[in-house]
């Protein structure tokens, strides 16, 4: 198929090598999994179960909360030791509501687990509701609920499903072997995706350097005249939503828009491997597949993994360190985060775990900026890095956003490529949390001042209340006065002639 | 308000295996070859004033480190000020005493770099301040070229003689040569005609190889442009300025070339005289002074061609090569401020883009 140009990246070495050749293998069950209340972006899931219970795999463990949010099920069969606060799978380290589970070693799937007969006799809806009740977040990293996704057909017109199997980040391999041994279960995914979203347009993503999961994939979706697989040129970052989609249509997503304005909805490829999975055999997100690899790793791998196992865990089962790291990573090398220590569980969106040795992080002391501005010319986004930082450096956030802070996807390419070695991404980083910490303020602020002004309006209005009652009494007073004195005249002429009724004067 | 932010909290964890001194030592190795053609034709004298003017950039660049308390080895070592005096000395007339280059070296890194804060905050290319400034001060030794004579070679002098020449000592019969330029020039005032100046192709041969009387390291166009091409090759500038400011150039010379043969010479004598291509490829692409946008690129480009045609054309310096760059570099933060890349999402104006697809489902 045709494929357009898009501006900017880079080409780090890809480093696949090293765990690309290793089938998926099972780890081991742990003796503990500590399993995160929040694995996804939106609200954190509400705990449904109590020290002490015991539950099936694949069991709830807690209740998805809101619109975006998701459920957590119980990745394999054991007791609930407790629910607790652990360190979460957070450069932060910081700890964070979490199930610990003590697995029983039986690895029971619960017996209320049940597929679909014909995924494809559903509704759309009932398809996204299931996708929903497992659990299933976007597992590219980016942990956005996936049946909220699945949904957009009710607010766009939508046309095409692409399937991002781009896996541009040097060193991860997950998906390559997920596409390369469960083509079918992945293309069944695909298709089960593609009904719900009511698109009869397919693309499926892989760059060149994967050419074994282009070839299983474009055989498994052979029967499928709608399914096209993409042969992308291998560059980083090629698997970014928006630049994926205009690899593949040649549009661009407008500013702060979703690639739904323009019809298209993106999927991760082991997302539709999950889709697969809840919708045929009924189950539950509880596991999934994670390259553990870099330099200081014995032995690299592609590991399926029951979520809430740690990092230490997997490190343990690739033999250990073959020496020293300089650096633990979550993620790829471009955009992933540090880790803070090996205790940390694996989460629904972590696809790499990577020790990285001095030589591969090579980071110099930075230099200040020559303007050479290969960061300019690395940047997807069209982007003036160099200016971007200086703002930032200078502590005019408000320039920096002028000049795209907020168009920046973070993809670090710039700071890839700076000869300087200026930590671009951290300004970057820095300033928009910055930023967003000041629009909370902000809010904060127009909201206290809301409260405030409704207050005295309130006060006012009991005052005002008060003052009308006040008057309405003296009224009354006056009236009763008049009348009284009316009566006593009545009465007066009563002794000649007729009476005449009061009313007039009661009126007034 | 300076911002610290701590450098290893975030990705990338890769890195492209650049730094500033893998840039400068490319931007070097790409001089190499017109250099050593500069020593050999030039000899002893040359080389002398080459180190001098090294050396000095070399000293005054750690002398400043040292008052703005910045660290020596890291900086010292980052090249630039090695660079700038390089692209110095290939600029002087050959046999130019010492003191010459050693004066434009201080000027280059201290008036031209680290008065306006050093590494990567001038606003002009320190080596064409320094070219300027020495050729408005001292125009008699800036302007007295010498005929190469290969080292070596039966006339040329003796290494002691050359100390002499060095040093300033006449004694020493040197041949005065004129630059193509400025021969050119002289003759058209005489009332000559172009065709009777460059009567065959010879001159432009000879200009092109670089046997002619000239700077240092500029009279070879053809080993310029080798070093042009390499530092293409090797990603280290792009093509845009120079393919701008040497087009440019061409097209203003071939148009009055075509209007009026026998004044305005055509295209490839421009190129291939003086420092065009040095300047093209050295010192136009440099970052600092020069926009970070292509568009940007090509327009500075552009504009420093016909600044040097307009100069060398019509006013009074047949080098106008240093002044267009001065002038442009002075341009460079208004046409970055002006030429940016488009956004990704938005129009040009920064709006962002609207599609009819989805706009009234949105509503
Ligand atoms: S890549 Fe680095 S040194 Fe070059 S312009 Fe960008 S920030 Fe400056
Ligand atoms: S991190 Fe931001 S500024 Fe840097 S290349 Fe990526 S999008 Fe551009």
């Amino acid at each position: 198929m045709k494929l357009f140009k898009i501006r900017g990246g880079v080409h780090p070495h890809d480093n696949k090598h090293l765990a690309a050749g290793q089938a998926i293998e099972d780890l081991p069950m742990p003796a503990l999994l500590h399993i995160p209340l929040q694995q996804h972006i939106g609200a954190p899931a509400k705990p449904a179960v109590r020290r002490g219970q015991q539950v099936a795999k694949g069991e709830l463990l807690a209740l998805s909360q809101g619109a975006i949010s998701a459920p957590v099920h119980a990745p394999t069969s054991g007791r609930v030791m407790g629910v607790g606060s652990y360190p979460a799978h957070h450069a932060s380290g910081l700890s964070v509501r979490t199930v610990t589970l003590k697995p029983d070693g039986e690895d029971r799937w619960s017996d209320e687990i049940q597929g679909v007969p014909d995924p494809f006799a559903l509704a759309p809806e009932e398809i996204a509701a299931r996708v929903a009740a497992a659990g299933i977040v976007g597992m590219g990293g980016a942990t956005f609920p996936s049946a909220v996704k699945l949904n957009l057909r009710t607010r766009y017109r939508l046309h095409t499903l692409v399937i991002n199997g781009a896996e541009c980040e040097p060193y991860l391999t997950c998906d390559d072997r997920l596409m390369r041994e469960h083509a079918e279960q992945v293309v069944d995914g695909v298709r089960i995706m593609a009904h719900a979203l009511g698109v009869d347009r397919i693309i499926v993503a892989i760059e060149n350097n994967k050419p074994e999961a282009q070839a299983a994939m474009a055989l498994a979706a052979s029967m499928d005249a709608r399914i096209r697989i993409a042969r992308l040129p291998t560059r980083y970052p090629m698997g970014s939503e928006k630049h994926l989609v205009q690899a593949l249509t040649g549009r661009e997503t407008p500013a702060r828009g979703l690639t739904a304005d323009i019809g298209v909805v993106v999927h991760n490829g082991a997302t539709a491997f999950a889709v697969h999975e809840a919708l045929r055999s009924g189950r539950p997100l509880v596991s999934r597949v994670v390259t553990v690899s870099g330099g200081a790793v014995s032995r690299p791998r592609n590991l399926r993994v029951p979520l809430g196992a740690r990092v230490q865990d997997l490190l343990e089962h690739c033999g250990g360190f073959a020496e020293q790291p300089a650096r633990l990573i979550s993620g790829g090398p471009m955009m992933g985060q540090p880790l803070p220590s090996t205790r940390v569980p694996m989460v629904k969106g972590s696809n790499g775990v990577l020790a990285l040795t001095t030589a591969e992080v090579a980071r110099h002391e930075p230099m200040p900026c020559i303007r050479c501005a290969t960061c300019v010319q690395a940047c997807p986004c069209g982007l003036v890095p160099l200016d971007m930082a200086a703002h930032t450096r200078a502590g005019d956030l408000e320039g920096a956003v002028s000049l795209g802070l907020m168009d920046c996807i973070g993809c670090g390419s710039c700071a890839y490529v700076c000869p300087a070695h200026i930590p671009l991404v951290q300004y970057f980083n820095y300033a928009k949390g910055e930023m967003a910490a000041r629009g909370r303020a902000k809010q904060k602020m127009t909201e206290t001042k809301r409260l405030a002004e409704q207050r005295s309006a309130r006060m006012e209005a009991i005052k005002q209340a008060k003052r009308e009652a006040m008057a309405k009494r003296k009224r009354e007073a006056a009236a009763k006065k008049a009348a009284e004195t009316a009566a006593a005249e009545t009465a007066a002429m009563t002794s000649g002639a007729a009476a005449e009724p009061p009313a007039t004067t009661a009126e007034a | 308000m300076q911002i610290e932010i701590p450098a290893s909290s975030a990705g990338p964890f890769a890195h492209a295996r650049t730094s500033i001194q893998r840039t400068m030592a490319l931007v070097m190795l790409a001089l190499l070859p017109a250099t050593l053609f500069g020593f050999w034709q030039f000899g002893w004298p040359a080389i002398f004033l080459f180190f001098a003017t090294v050396g000095t950039a070399l000293l005054a660049e750690s002398a400043c480190l040292k008052l703005a308390g910045k660290p020596q080895r890291l900086y010292l070592l980052d090249g630039s000020a090695l660079l700038a005096g390089w692209l110095l000395a290939v600029s002087l007339p050959p046999w130019a005493p010492w003191w010459i280059g050693a004066i434009g070296a201080v000027i280059a890194v201290v008036v031209a770099k680290h008065v306006f804060g050093g590494l990567g905050q001038n606003l002009f290319n320190p080596a064409m301040v320094a070219r300027v400034a020495l050729l408005i001060s001292f125009p008699l030794e800036m302007t007295s070229y010498v005929q190469p004579m290969p080292l070596f070679s039966a006339d040329a002098p003796g290494f002691l003689q050359s100390v002499g020449i060095s040093l300033g000592q006449p004694g020493f019969d040197a041949v005065s040569g004129a630059t193509l330029l400025s021969h050119v020039r002289t003759e058209l005032s005489q009332g000559m005609s172009l065709s009777e100046i460059i009567p065959g192709i010879a001159h432009l041969v000879s200009g092109a190889v670089g046997t002619i009387a000239g700077s240092m390291g500029e009279t070879s166009a053809l080993l310029i442009l080798l070093g042009g091409l390499f530092l293409l090759a090797k990603r280290v500038i792009t093509w845009h300025t120079p393919v701008a400011m040497i087009g440019s150039l061409a097209i203003l010379a071939t148009l009055m070339n075509l209007y009026d043969p026998e004044h305005y010479a055509g295209a490839l004598y421009h190129i291939v005289s003086g420092a065009t291509l040095l300047v093209a490829f050295f010192i136009a692409t440099d970052p600092v002074t020069s926009p970070v946008s292509k568009m940007g690129q090509i327009i500075f480009g552009a504009s420093c061609g016909i600044l040097v045609y307009v100069i060398r054309t019509w006013a009074g310096y047949p080098e106008g090569v240093a002044f267009a760059i001065l002038l442009m570099n002075a341009c460079t933060p208004m046409i970055d401020h002006y030429i940016r890349p488009r956004v990704y999402g938005r129009d040009r104006r920064g709006t962002p883009i609207e599609y009819a697809d989805n706009a009234e489902m949105r509503k």
